[in-house]
């Protein structure tokens, strides 16, 4: 089988044995990223020392050194993690070509870990979006139809890995820019507990809401990734002290056991909703009826706040950005724009910002601006805090009943490009599955559990577990990875369409 | 329907150090109006009894040694500047004509 189709989980295993090299795995991603991503555009930067880092942990290897389980695989890096040596942009124009002097705690940690860092990918400016449109450099495009968002806003980590650019990925996820990519590609993405992996080197969007995680096309892959970039780090003061569990044996627990016995499995009956597509709400049923069938007990529970997550979202975030995102200020990094005649640093400020920022960004400060206005505090922004504590309490009573939460991860399945760009209320609605385990700071995974009937595109389903209980989305997510795949006999990824690169450019040209 | 005429938008913008073109506060204005109506209901829940979250997993007095850690040097820190003069940012006047 060609090296690319390898999991992260299967490319170790070759790696140890010595049946290929890293150099030989790094360069058919390469060869990958060369031939479709001109199509895809999954990645803003490649990262120009891959192979030779590769040479590196082959040489380490060589020489009999121990090294971890994912050494000498690579990783795509989503571009609003900072790293040294590669330009990291976040996806905006203000901080094009900026490479930072330092690399993200999980980044370092990758490193540290030998795995090869292929370069940085797509992603909604800032991280505001859910369809990677609103990147300065132009959207990334769904590999199973090229006119449809990749979601958002890691659209350029989810479709790499789908499309077979890279094994696994790192995302950030602060409303659903894991898990909402990895339903509507077909891929898998892990939103850990918030304070459980570093923030050090993620440049900020919403500090109470965001957090990094694992994306990959297998649940043991997004495993293996959060083992290594989880746990304390002294520089992120919202980090957490517990010791974790391997996320890997978890998974591979789950893979194996027959899990689901005694497990409750609780359905939020308000993210089971009409007005969800079709197909998404039969596949989500159809796997409620699998793990059923194989032990579970399905509960129904209720959570009647998340109908407000989505509003004290949209205030929380544009408040928390509009303080972060001041400090792009033409000083210290990234862009800098002198107004016609000169002015004051704060004129030149005013320009930079001007020119610098994309029009979410702009919509999102002057509205987060407006949330945290004198007048306007509490109604807006203090109210969206007591909404916080109301979905904390819906979560917390639901998990008294059950011991994990299930949804659809996304309410469609991959809409068009365009079709929501100019409506951001249409936009921000996309987000309501994905939104509530953030206010809470539970964990969320977003696995595959089929193709709607009525477009054949993936949908995907949100399994979410208490506060550092992040093993238990592994365990069930593997079970039911292992279940889907023994009834469909393959993977879902292996249904996507060939990106043949020739013939996808002469269907462009309009020569086939 | 929120009153968020172009005036309360260009206040906006001054507060936030964006510089604005017409057209863009005329848009905005609408947009702003509408998302404000939509996430306004979060009033109908957020009633005086109850307590407001600011952080999900709360933790308190974080602290650290007090002793010098690992940190950039300067030539790190200017790296990414748009202009310094080795040792310093540079920027324009910090004070107007008319101050």
């Amino acid at each position: 089988m060609s090296l690319i189709k390898l999991s992260a989980a299967e490319l170790s295993e070759k790696l140890a044995s010595g049946e290929v090299s890293s150099v030989e795995v790094t360069k058919a991603h390469l060869d990958r990223i060369a031939a479709v991503d001109g199509d895809i555009h999954a990645f803003l930067h490649i990262n120009a020392k891959a192979l030779e880092t590769a040479a590196e942990v082959d040489a380490k290897r060589a020489a009999g050194e121990t090294l971890g389980e994912l050494a000498g695989v690579p990783i795509a890096i989503k571009d609003v993690l900072a790293t040294l040596e590669m330009p990291s942009t976040a996806g905006s124009k203000i901080l094009e070509g900026w490479i930072p002097p330092y690399d993200a705690t999980v980044v370092a940690r990758l490193r540290a870990a030998n795995l090869i860092p292929l370069g940085k990918t797509n992603m909604d400016e800032f991280a505001m979006g859910s369809s990677t449109e609103h990147s300065a450099y132009g959207p990334t495009h769904n590999p199973w139809d090229l006119d449809r968002i990749p979601g958002g806003s890691g659209g350029g980590s989810a479709a790499a890995v789908a499309a077979f650019e890279a094994p696994i990925a790192l995302g950030s996820d602060t409303g659903g820019s894991i898990r909402q990519p990895a339903a509507v590609t077909g891929s898998v993405g892990v939103k850990p507990t918030y304070g459980s992996v570093s923030r050090y080197g993620a440049i900020a969007l919403a500090s109470s809401l965001d957090q990094v995680g694992p994306v990959s096309r297998t649940v043991l892959d997004s495993a293996l990734v959060h083992d290594i970039i989880g746990g304390h780090d002294p520089r992120d003061s919202t980090s957490l002290k517990d010791a974790w569990p391997s996320f890997a044996a978890a998974a591979r627990a789950g893979a194996k056991a027959e899990s689901l016995k005694g497990l409750r499995i609780g359905v939020v009956k308000e993210l089971d909703a009409p007005g969800f597509q079709s197909g998404v709400t039969q596949r989500f049923h159809e796997a409620l009826d699998l793990l059923a069938a194989n032990g579970a007990e399905i509960i129904e529970v209720s959570a009647p706040n998340f109908e407000y997550a989505v509003a004290a979202y949209y205030l929380i975030l544009p408040a928390e950005a509009s303080s972060n995102l001041a400090k792009f200020d033409s000083v210290r990094f990234g862009l800098r724009v002198n107004p016609p005649g000169g002015g004051t640093v704060e004129d030149v400020m005013a320009a930079t910002r001007g020119v610098g920022f994309g029009p979410e960004v702009k919509r999102r400060i002057i509205l987060g601006t407006y949330a945290l206005s004198a007048g306007y505090y509490d109604e807006y922004y203090g109210s969206a805090q007591k909404v916080r504590t109301l979905i904390q309490r819906d979560f917390n009573a639901a998990f008294s009943q059950v011991d994990v939460l299930v949804s659809p991860a996304a309410p469609t399945t991959a809409f068009k490009l365009g079709e929501k760009l100019n409506d951001p209320l249409a936009m921000y609605i996309n987000d309501i599955t994905t939104i509530p385990a953030n206010l809470a700071g539970v964990p969320g995974m977003g696995l595959p559990i089929g193709l709607a009937p009525e477009d054949g595109l993936p949908v995907g389903i949100q399994i979410m577990a208490p506060q550092r209980a992040d093993d238990r989305l592994y365990t069930l997510g593997a079970t039911l990875e292992r279940l889907l795949e023994e009834k469909w006999g393959h993977t879902l990824l292996s249904q996507a369409p060939d990106l043949a690169p020739g013939e996808m450019f002469a269907a462009t040209e309009g020569a086939v | 329907m929120s009153e968020i005429t172009t005036d309360v938008v260009a206040h906006l913008a001054n507060l936030s150090r964006i510089a604005l073109t017409p057209e863009e506060i005329e848009t905005l204005a609408g947009e702003l109006g509408a998302i404000v109506d939509n996430v306004a209901k979060v009033n109908e829940v957020a009633t005086a009894d109850v307590p407001a979250t600011s952080h999900p997993v709360a933790l308190s007095n974080v602290f650290r040694p007090d002793v010098p850690g690992e940190t950039l040097t300067p030539e790190q820190a200017l790296s990414g500047a748009p202009d310094h003069d080795g040792t310093r940012f540079k920027v324009s006047a910090i004070l107007g004509e008319e101050q």
